[in-house]
């Protein structure tokens, strides 16, 4: 059952028509792939990668959201066994009234966990836990031939390590075992710190080991000495028996809730340079000097963004490109500094960004993380200008061995990314093995030379 | 006490299976194919913490039904509420060559339908107590061109159901015929219509919620009632020059 369907990423750049079918039943995906005219296919799940890592030009995609059975759970391990198309809202729902959280959450938590693994997202314990890759034990594959195989780290190792942050081109991800973490209460302890700039960042960012859960929230709009002021959260899961107390995010997100819907809000108008720095100012604001605490539940520390449930169409039908790097530390961040200089000067600044540091720990070949600092800022499409102003900014990242994440990317050049991901070739080898046909493509792989020609 | 859920692959019948999962009750998870049953039931196993059962059922296997009413109270206890959701469409058995494609999607939706109906209208009223859903078609109001012969099976087993309700009456057994309108399921998928269409979880909702209220006739979204009494309404005369 194939329908034409306008699909995009969370960016809502660039839209792309394509066949989509939704399996209901395991045998239907099986099928799926089997009834594909000898087009290419790609699984899609919450539409929360960015630009165009989930979308295939003159192929089809194969919606995961209905295959989301949860099939087998240890409460005394935390093994999770379940489907591609399972949330990890669906996840916490069922098993934090049980004492279990998952042990990485992105920003959102309508995301399903075969997209958590073809992203191998991180979350603010990066620092401590690492990537969702890290909890994973085993995935269950539909190969392009419609063979399912079993990968962990005996059986099939490599095509485990090259499906988890390999977007979705190894196959399509039927079902994984997830490890959850015990936790005692659904609140979060946080503290916010207002930080001036870079260096104060970078020294409360050095004094947060305590602290599972590191970000901090980014003026982009600010030059000079206030570049890198922002808000630093830090937090841990708080103790039996915590009470979230009233602070104004927990309050406004109960408010929120039920009703915020952005989508009424589609214009291009809303957000302009004006109106992003006088937010961004508010915010900074907002936050007394020094250290406040708080004990807050874990939805308006771990996503905030949730209570309004289309809050990317405040962009409007242009879009907006998220812009993610990483770049090793150095002694006065001059990458850092050079990118945000980079977007100012050009007039380009972000409604929402974040920078947090991540920890000394390997990944396998496509996953995003890598030590250092990584930034993300969401800019409203701009056209040209936007994709040249970020084209500079991929030089800058990669001349100093960075690299920017391609679950949130719509533009990068394939040059870029051979420089950024110097082991692409030993993961194009296993997936080219896997997948000799070229069955699952998308525009991103296409683009950035992975699959395809 | 248990619940019987066939033909649990549907999205609905799983969200129905869900809501009596979440009140506590053991469930029996029976599809045609055993594979999918057990997906379904692992799931409400899961996120539920319920004894549940996968069972492959065949509509198709009349004399089997007996055996398998019976061993699923055997196993699960006394059946307490039964959804019959399974159905078959077929492949267009109006323009199919033969008898045999008509032939199946009748045994499907009515026959087969009926046949284990009869065993759990039996083990019912033996209990003195139960609730019997059926889910029919608003296909089955009137007969259209494009799918007269499902549409015909749908409208027979509610009339079926009707009868059966009045029967299981005097045993303290329900028995609730509900007709859907356009749910967000694979027969819907890519359906571009100006009407709502419903989700599988609210309806699953408005299921349960009218079988405790022991509604004998329900359609869900409930406009459909007001949209089926329009379409049967209009005089033969007229609809069937009307291509609907």
């Amino acid at each position: 059952m194939w329908a034409r369907q306008p699909m995009s990423g969370w960016g809502r750049y660039p839209v792309v028509e394509s066949l989509c079918t939704r399996p209901e039943r395991r045998g239907e995906a099986i099928a799926a792939l089997k009834d594909r005219d000898g087009e290419p296919v790609l699984g899609y799940g919450l539409g929360r990668s960015y630009g165009d890592a989930a979308l295939v030009t003159g192929g089809r995609l194969v919606l995961t959201t209905r295959l989301d059975c949860m099939l087998d759970f240890d409460p005394v391990t935390g093994w999770l066994r379940c489907e591609a198309g399972v949330s990890v809202e669906e996840i916490i729902n069922t098993f934090l009234p049980r004492g279990f959280f998952p042990p990485v959450v992105p920003g959102t938590q309508f995301v399903t966990v075969g997209g958590a693994l073809a992203s191998d997202i991180h979350g603010k314990n990066h620092h401590v836990d690492g990537a969702w890759s890290d909890h994973v034990r085993n995935v269950e594959l539909l190969l392009g031939t419609g063979e399912i195989v079993v990968c962990d780290a005996e059986q099939n190792a490599e095509l485990f390590w090259a499906t988890a942050g390999g977007q979705g081109l190894t196959g399509l991800i039927l079902a994984m075992d997830l490890r959850l973490v015990p936790v005692l209460s659904p609140n979060i302890e946080m503290e916010s710190i207002r930080v001036n700039n870079l260096d104060e960042f970078f020294a409360v960012s050095a004094d947060s080991a305590d602290f599972s859960h590191t970000v901090s929230w980014l003026d982009t709009t600010r030059r000079g000495d206030a570049m890198g002021r922002g808000i630093f959260m830090r937090g841990r899961h708080a103790g039996q028996g915590s009470e979230a107390g009233a602070n104004p995010l927990g309050a406004l997100a109960d408010l929120l809730e039920p009703v915020a819907d952005i989508g009424f809000l589609d214009s291009d108008l809303l957000l302009n340079r004006v109106t992003m720095g006088l937010f961004n100012e508010a915010f900074f604001r907002k936050t007394p000097a020094g250290v406040s605490k708080a004990t807050v539940g874990y939805k308006p520390f771990f996503f905030p963004l949730d209570v309004a449930r289309n809050w990317n169409y405040v962009y409007g039908p242009r879009g907006f490109l998220q812009y993610q790097f990483v770049v090793p530390k150095d002694r006065d961040h001059h990458a850092v500094r050079a990118i945000l200089d980079l977007f100012v000067s050009r007039g380009f600044v972000s409604f929402l960004s974040v920078i947090k540091e991540f920890a000394e720990r390997q990944h396998p070949w496509l996953s995003f993380p890598r030590p250092g600092v990584t930034v993300a800022m969401d800019i409203p499409f701009g056209g040209q200008a936007l994709l040249d102003t970020m084209d500079e900014a991929d030089a800058i990242v990669a001349e100093v061995g960075g690299r920017i994440y391609l679950g949130k990317d719509a533009r990068l050049s394939r040059a870029m990314f051979r420089r950024m991901y110097p082991d692409w070739e030993a993961w194009k080898a296993v997936r080219d093995a896997a997948d000799p046909e070229g069955v699952f493509q998308s525009d991103l792989g296409r683009r950035l030379g992975l699959c395809g020609g | 006490m248990s619940v019987l859920i066939l033909g649990a692959t549907s999205p609905i019948a799983h969200a129905v299976a869900a809501r009596y999962a979440g009140e506590g009750k053991s469930v029996a998870i029976a599809a045609r194919s055993l594979e999918e049953a057990e997906r379904i039931a692992s799931d409400l196993a899961v996120r539920y913490q319920v004894e549940t059962r996968a069972l492959a059922f065949d509509a198709l296997d009349f004399d089997g039904h007996g055996a398998f009413v019976e061993s699923v109270e055997a196993e699960l206890g006394a059946i307490e509420v039964a959804l019959l959701a399974f159905g078959d469409m077929g492949h267009d058995p109006q323009h199919q060559e033969g008898f045999g494609e008509a032939h199946r999607v009748i045994d499907v939706n009515y026959t087969g339908a009926v046949s284990v109906a009869e065993r759990l209208a039996g083990a019912m009223a033996a209990h003195g107590r139960g609730c019997i859903i059926g889910i029919a078609s608003v296909a089955g109001d009137r007969g259209r061109a494009s799918n007269y012969i499902y549409g015909s099976a749908k409208g027979a087993f509610a009339l079926y159901l009707q009868g059966l309700r009045n029967r299981l009456f005097a045993d303290g057994v329900h028995v609730m015929t509900v007709k859907l309108g356009f749910v967000d399921t694979r027969m819907t998928w890519g359906m571009k219509t100006k009407i709502p269409v419903a989700s599988p979880d609210a309806v699953a909702g408005a299921i349960v919620g009218a079988a405790r209220h022991k509604l004998n006739t329900f359609y869900y979204p409930p406009f459909w009632a007001g949209i089926m009494g329009v379409i049967k309404a209009i005089p033969e005369e007229v609809f069937k020059r009307l291509s609907l």
